[in-house]
């Protein structure tokens, strides 16, 4: 910037602008904390489907939570419906693997599940955002009991190979040192005058006192060892009591090493709207929730059913499918609409009569790829030996991650963490491995982190979304370009066809997304049908 | 034992720019780009999650996975680059995650294994003339 916009005074934007160029988006985002802005999903109650023909005919193609809430609003409202699942089972994505489970994946691997009674692990969703309204209000209208799912911990490890010598270190240590840092550097810069635009002696008083208080600085906004900082990040001699009771506080990490880890990066992950806190989980595994689904609906459902073909004409909708429990027979279903969720890695290589623009749209959207694996291990070691009691440790190895168990915190026995999670390049690996190839990489990876990981581990089971044969990837993977020139064709409802699901939504890979699609395809299959659409 | 490369400065490009981030993706690490150079180790780390091991590819429910193996669609070099490059169906797009070295090595590995045995090799510039720019992944 000249000299000559100095007499400027910076927009607010402007400001913010500055502050996340010079000091990252940390600060960024503290400092935007202070105009506070937030919308939560736009889920306000139920839809309202007064006013339908009774008896008139759906046919829901797939029964994972989109189709069932799709079944349940519509028969509510007088509709007669009917539902056909690929799988033996309803709840789709929405699925905990537990002792006695088998899955077997494409390519023909079987695994068998070997945990001790009670433990489970969610291979699909596993977390629900205070403000995803639509999932939480029928989680509570079935009588599904959620329990705080520990998101944030930060006395979790974030690991990065290549810096502090390759040795985890603490969420906590990590954020309060780069946040003092960024605090200490800002508030120079500012207290100089060495920012490239005047800031009001307002806002530079209140952008001095924010970044001393917020980055714990002394002196000349300075960020160093100190009992004060030692308050965020702890001490190396812990407090006590009685004479011997005075605390040492803690040596920070070097500025450099702290800048070059990128570690800073799972402090921004957890300001991204949908990870913030709180967050819960079904009590007992995710699958809670579509058992309580299930149980709404399952009268309506009709398993292992594999659709060959949707066709439509002006009279209705015709599904042609083999029965796979009568030994594949050829049937034909007929409805005077259809709602298919079916996912699009599938849909997209089925005979469906639509519009040129949908069957567009629907082979415009591939399915990320995606490993999750669930490790049984003798003790909860992470608890006993690290004090880490639920949250999640980030790492940049493959595995991405490991997290803990929310639920039963300080029982004996076994217990199952989630030893791995990952998308991208790093899932199509693991995805390309057999189950316990996957496994022993997890474990190798995982011992990185916890010393004892070979010792304690039981049995695991891993599972590549990618080959599910029911869903061929984990979930939808747009690109702007395809939101863009896909989107409005893919929601639109065609005829007598209208599609649901999590590639629907702009809430993408959520269960609220699919319920949200869901509700939006039976609002608009509601006032189709009764002549107001 | 195969082995993994991590680089986290890829990986922090990879979170900050390409956004291979999905919304209940705990994470935005990939654990780093796709390291493997040769044809054949490209294929390993990246295809046959899901065109399997031996590239035949599987069936699952009415759909799946098509064989590479033995298919004559890769008869014309320029189907195979256009299918990594921008996808179709259940097939993502690798415009961005592989370079076109990457990509150039793969299709000639696989045009010229399983079945397959086309003698033309793609160049790099063959691939480099068949895309745009790569699609920006929504976050």
């Amino acid at each position: 910037m000249s000299n000559s916009q100095k007499a400027a005074q910076p927009t607010r934007r402007q400001l913010l602008t500055r502050i996340g160029i010079t000091a990252g988006s940390v600060a960024m985002y503290q400092a935007m904390t202070k105009l506070g802005h937030a919308a939560g999903t736009d889920f306000t109650s139920p839809p309202d489907l007064g006013g339908a023909k009774p008896g008139t005919t759906v046919l829901v193609l797939g029964a994972g939570l989109a189709g069932m809430l799709a079944a349940y609003e519509l028969r509510k409202a007088g509709y007669s419906v009917r539902v056909l699942e690929f799988q033996n089972r309803s709840g789709g994505r929405n699925i905990s693997l537990r002792g006695g489970d088998t899955l077997t994946e494409l390519g023909g691997a079987t695994q068998t599940v070997n945990f001790a009674p009670g433990n489970y692990i969610n291979p699909g969703p596993w977390r629900i955002p205070y403000h995803h309204r639509a999932i939480l209000h029928y989680c509570k209208q079935f009588g599904v009991e959620l329990e705080p799912f520990l998101q944030l911990n930060h006395n979790s490890f974030v690991h990065s190979s290549t810096t502090f010598g390759g040795v985890p270190q603490r969420y906590r240590d990590v954020m309060s040192d780069f946040t003092g840092y960024t605090a200490e550097l800002l508030a120079k810069a500012v207290n100089q005058n060495k920012l490239d635009q005047p800031v009001t002696p307002e806002e530079k008083h209140d952008l001095l006192f924010a970044m001393q208080t917020w980055g714990m600085l002394h002196g000349k906004y300075d960020y160093t060892k100190s009992d004060l900082v030692s308050r965020r990040r702890g001490f190396a001699k812990a407090r006590g009591g009685g004479p011997e009771g005075m605390p040492i506080p803690s040596d920070i990490l070097p500025r450099g090493e702290v800048m070059k880890s990128g570690l800073w990066a799972w402090m921004a992950f957890y300001m991204d709207y949908d990870m913030q806190t709180t967050m819960f989980q079904p009590v007992g595994g995710m699958d809670m929730i579509g058992k309580g689904f299930a149980k709404q609906v399952g009268d309506l459902v009709t398993h292992n059913i594999e659709v060959k073909k949707i066709a439509q004409n002006t009279e209705g909708v015709t599904v042609t499918y083999k029965d796979m429990a009568n030994g594949g027979a050829v049937g034909e279903a007929k409805a005077e609409y259809c709602i298919c969720t079916i996912p699009l890695p599938v849909l997209s290589q089925l005979d469906i009569q639509v519009n040129a623009a949908m069957q567009e749209a629907i082979a415009a959207v591939p399915y990320a790829s995606s490993v999750k694996l669930g490790l049984e291990f003798k003790r909860r070691f992470w608890e006993e030996d690290d004090a880490i009691y639920g949250g999640i440790s980030f790492t940049d190895q493959p595995i991405s991650q490991i997290a803990y168990p929310s639920h039963g915190s300080f029982s004996d026995g076994p217990a199952v963490l989630l030893g791995g999670y990952m998308f991208g390049p790093a899932a199509y690996d693991f995805a390309g491995m057999l189950p316990e190839e996957r496994i022993e990489h997890a474990l190798m990876q995982g011992a990185k982190l916890h010393k004892r990981y070979y010792q304690e581990y039981m049995n695991g089971v891993a599972v590549a979304w990618s080959r599910m044969p029911w869903t061929l990837g984990c979930c939808s993977m747009w690109s702007e370009e395809a939101r863009r020139t896909h989107y409005k064709a893919l929601t639109e409802m065609d005829g007598r066809i209208v599609l649901a699901g999590e590639h629907a939504s702009t809430i993408g890979c959520w269960q609220e997304g699919a319920l949200l699609s869901s509700l939006s395809a039976v609002t608009r299959l509601h006032k189709r049908a009764v002549g107001s659409a | 034992m195969r082995r993994f490369t991590i680089g986290f400065a890829a990986a922090a490009a990879a979170c900050l720019c390409a956004g291979q981030a999905l919304a209940d993706a705990a994470t935005t690490s990939t654990g780093g780009g796709v390291a493997a150079v040769n044809g054949q180790a490209i294929f390993q780390h990246v295809c046959q999650g899901c065109h399997m091991a031996n590239a035949r590819g599987a069936m699952g429910a009415g759909a799946g996975f098509p064989a590479l193996a033995a298919n004559p669609k890769l008869e014309a070099a320029g189907y195979p680059i256009a299918m990594v490059e921008n996808g179709h169906g259940g097939m993502p797009w690798f415009n961005g995650m592989l370079s076109d070295a990457q990509v150039a090595a793969v299709v000639n590995y696989v045009r010229s294994h399983f079945g397959n045995n086309y003698k033309d090799q793609v160049t790099i510039a063959d691939v480099a003339a068949s895309h745009g720019a790569a699609p920006v992944t929504e976050r």
